[in-house]
């Protein structure tokens, strides 16, 4: 055996220091060939014609969405898997779109398969970078009747991805203001409510820089689609006062709605379908589109490059365009469906449902929150459409709103 | 052969951080260098410039996650030394059955333990509801979204980390050391101080080093349990790697914490005067 080396009495000796430095060094020599960049060309029509035509039924596909966001029977799956003969993989992997970006980014980047054949995500940065980075498959509207035939015009015409290039909506929903009913007693109308000294450490706003971004817009009167630099600076300032005048209790990811049902804020910028799930379940929450607008995000369904079953996943993409499946599917979800005439159906469903269900369906079915009208849809937003160095403009400004 | 062996058992063990720990770092040092965005990728422009301005941005930050972990590091110190104390030497028959019972919350995840806080602390929940219904509180107190809020989930969530190494430290000594020291006309008061203390240090140096660190970086409380105005250094990085994807930045702000808390750390072994307390942790 070697004699044990001395220990070192004051912290590490000069020698090993240095050779620590040097082996740091080599690596840092290893990793110096930097990122490379993946900027993709819009793919040629006819590209998108053979890859399609080389495609063949595999029999299987692979669904990767959000918790909560598909009947616990799995029925409209279960129905395609006996309509189709293909056999799914449902799979609840997708809690935050920059989560599921940050770790899809390197994977497909290295040109590796996700494992997944469909995948759902918000209109918003990460699907951005999705469709620039060419990690999105181009669709065969061919292949989509369903999708032509029962998709909402709205839902056809979104400026994130013209003509549905690549994605196809799952459902939608709208961010406007959440309170509880027990605790403010006026009739909440407008975004001012969020900024009126009345209710000071009691508002919830949310963490995300497009969502509160919208709203520090709203209160100023600008629409954020069009919206300038200027704008967003304005919007940074009043919300910067908000929060310094002590009226934002705390800036919220998904557990906002917890604490508005809890009490422990009494009004908060919400997500539609969690404030209708509540209430359902009997907790003192409302919710209202503010007069003066409310943002409406659509999350959507995608096929990620080097997906092993694109074919499959096109005919389950299409299969759920089906209004009787897009009826079962908004049942259980209480979204906004991209399927209009989901509404007719829950009606005729509630016309022979009895005792609580039927109470249930027309509730649903008369909801603003799921079948937003005309008026409600005129009031609706989109999220500010950003190109990679707007982006690099617009969320520091707000994350140094919500992140001091 | 035989003269290998030791070095063979160790191969898998020095694989492991030479491929999972130095690569990983060497790339970040790198990627720490360069400019660009993730659209047209990052390029090796050895620019020092992110970060003085990654520390301009966000210095508040840093400083205040160094003031939480010390504040966090003390509470725990001041609770968990008395808890180790007790046990080691009161603790009697049972001991392990007293650190068993210590680590049993922690079988259940992080984030998890954290949450609950939100669920024990509400404004109107089970603790402060009833308070504020007898009337023992005002209405508006609250705990949730403060800078005490932050401090005490971190301070929860290590505490075992600081209570075990001291356990550990104060297990050893011998009784008959103390005892001794009566002996020689010291009060107990005395004993401890002198004696008892001293002895213990190389576990206080263990507990606070496994305490402070992972409390200064840690992003979960202040997400979970802070305000307006809790920002750690930890949620920052988080945002600037997954939301913004400026790994840059992120890179960055990751080794300047990181050499802060190495420089915080030497500083710390040598006030306390221990010159060889690594020797010693290691013990």
């Amino acid at each position: 055996m070697n004699p044990r080396p001395p220990l070192p009495r004051h912290g590490l000796p000069r020698r090993e220091a240095f050779r620590l430095a040097g082996l740091s060094a080599a690596g840092l020599a290893l990793a110096a060939c930097g990122v490379q960049g993946q900027k993709a060309a819009p793919p040629k029509a006819d590209e998108v014609q053979d890859f399609w035509s080389k495609q063949t039924k595999h029999g299987k596909v692979v669904f990767a969405n959000w918790p909560e966001y598909m009947p616990e029977d799995k029925g409209p799956l279960e129905k395609f898997a006996k309509d189709t003969g293909i056999s799914y993989e449902y799979k609840e992997v997708i809690q935050e779109n920059a989560d599921f970006f940050g770790k899809a980014d390197p994977v497909l980047r290295a040109g590796q398969p996700l494992g997944y054949d469909v995948v759902v995500m918000t209109n918003g940065i990460q699907l951005q970078h999705m469709i620039e980075l060419g990690y999105c498959v181009p669709l065969d509207h061919s292949k989509l009747p369903n999708f032509a035939a029962n998709a909402g015009q709205k839902y056809k015409e979104r400026a994130y991805d013209p003509g549905n290039k690549y994605t196809v909506p799952y459902s939608s929903g709208v961010t406007g203001i959440a309170y509880n009913t027990k605790y403010v007693k006026d009739d909440i109308t407008s975004i001012q409510s969020l900024f009126d000294p009345k209710y000071k450490g009691r508002v919830g706003m949310m963490a995300d820089a497009q969502e509160i971004g919208n709203f520090g817009m709203f209160a100023l009167g600008i629409d954020p689609e069009k919206s300038t630099e200027a704008d967003w600076k304005k919007a940074g300032e009043k919300l910067k006062e908000q929060r310094d005048n002590g009226l934002v209790r705390k800036y919220y990811d998904q557990s906002y709605i917890d604490a508005v049902a809890k009490g422990d804020i009494w009004l908060s910028m919400a997500w539609s379908g969690d404030v209708f799930q509540r209430q359902l379940a009997g907790e003192p929450v409302a919710f209202v589109v503010p007069e003066e607008g409310g943002t409406i995000w659509t999350d959507n369904m995608l096929i990620p490059k080097g997906a092993a079953n694109p074919l499959d996943a096109l005919m389950l993409m299409d299969y759920l365009y089906q209004p009787a499946v897009a009826a079962e599917l908004d049942e259980f979800i209480q979204f906004v469906t991209p399927v209009p005439a989901v509404q007719d159906l829950l009606r005729e469903k509630a016309k022979t449902a009895k005792g609580e269900d039927k109470k249930a369906l027309e509730q649903m079915a008369d909801s603003p929150l799921m079948f937003p009208t005309e008026a409600d849809y005129a009031r609706l937003r989109g999220y500010t459409p950003l190109d990679n160095k707007q982006q690099q403009v617009f969320n520091p400004i707000f994350q140094s709103v919500t992140q001091a | 052969m035989r003269r290998l062996t030791p070095y063979l058992l160790a191969l898998p063990g020095w694989m492991w951080l030479a491929i999972f720990l130095v690569v990983p770092m060497a790339a970040m040092a790198s990627v720490s260098l360069q400019t660009g965005n993730a659209i047209d990728g990052y390029a090796m422009t050895f620019s020092v410039s992110n970060y003085t301005d990654a520390l301009g941005r966000y210095s508040t930050q840093l400083v205040r996650s160094l003031l939480y972990g010390g504040m966090a590091t003390v509470a725990m110190l001041a609770i968990g030394y008395p808890v180790a104390y007790w046990i080691a030497f009161k603790g009697g028959r049972r001991k392990s059955v007293y650190l068993f019972l210590l680590l049993l919350p922690f079988f259940v995840s992080f984030v998890l333990r954290t949450i609950s806080w939100n669920f024990l602390l509400a404004d109107n929940g089970i603790l402060f509801g009833t308070l504020k219904g007898w009337g023992l509180l005002p209405a508006d107190f609250h705990v949730l979204a403060t800078t005490f809020a932050v401090v005490g989930g971190l301070t929860y969530n290590w505490l075992p980390f600081m209570i075990l190494p001291i356990y550990v430290a104060l297990e050893r000594v011998d009784p008959r050391v103390v005892e001794a020291a009566q002996d020689l006309y010291a009060t107990r008061a005395a004993a401890f101080r002198r004696v008892v203390l001293p002895l213990s240090l190389p576990g206080v140096f263990a507990g606070v080093l496994m305490t402070f660190v992972p409390a200064t970086a840690d992003p979960v409380n202040a997400a979970i349990l802070g305000g307006t105005a809790n920002t750690m250094i930890g949620n920052i990085i988080q945002t600037e790697y997954l939301t913004n994807l400026d790994y840059p930045t992120a890179s960055a702000l990751s080794f300047t914490l990181m050499a802060v808390l190495l420089v915080g750390i030497f500083v710390y072994a040598r006030v306390l005067g221990t010159e060889n307390v690594l020797e010693a942790a290691a013990r």
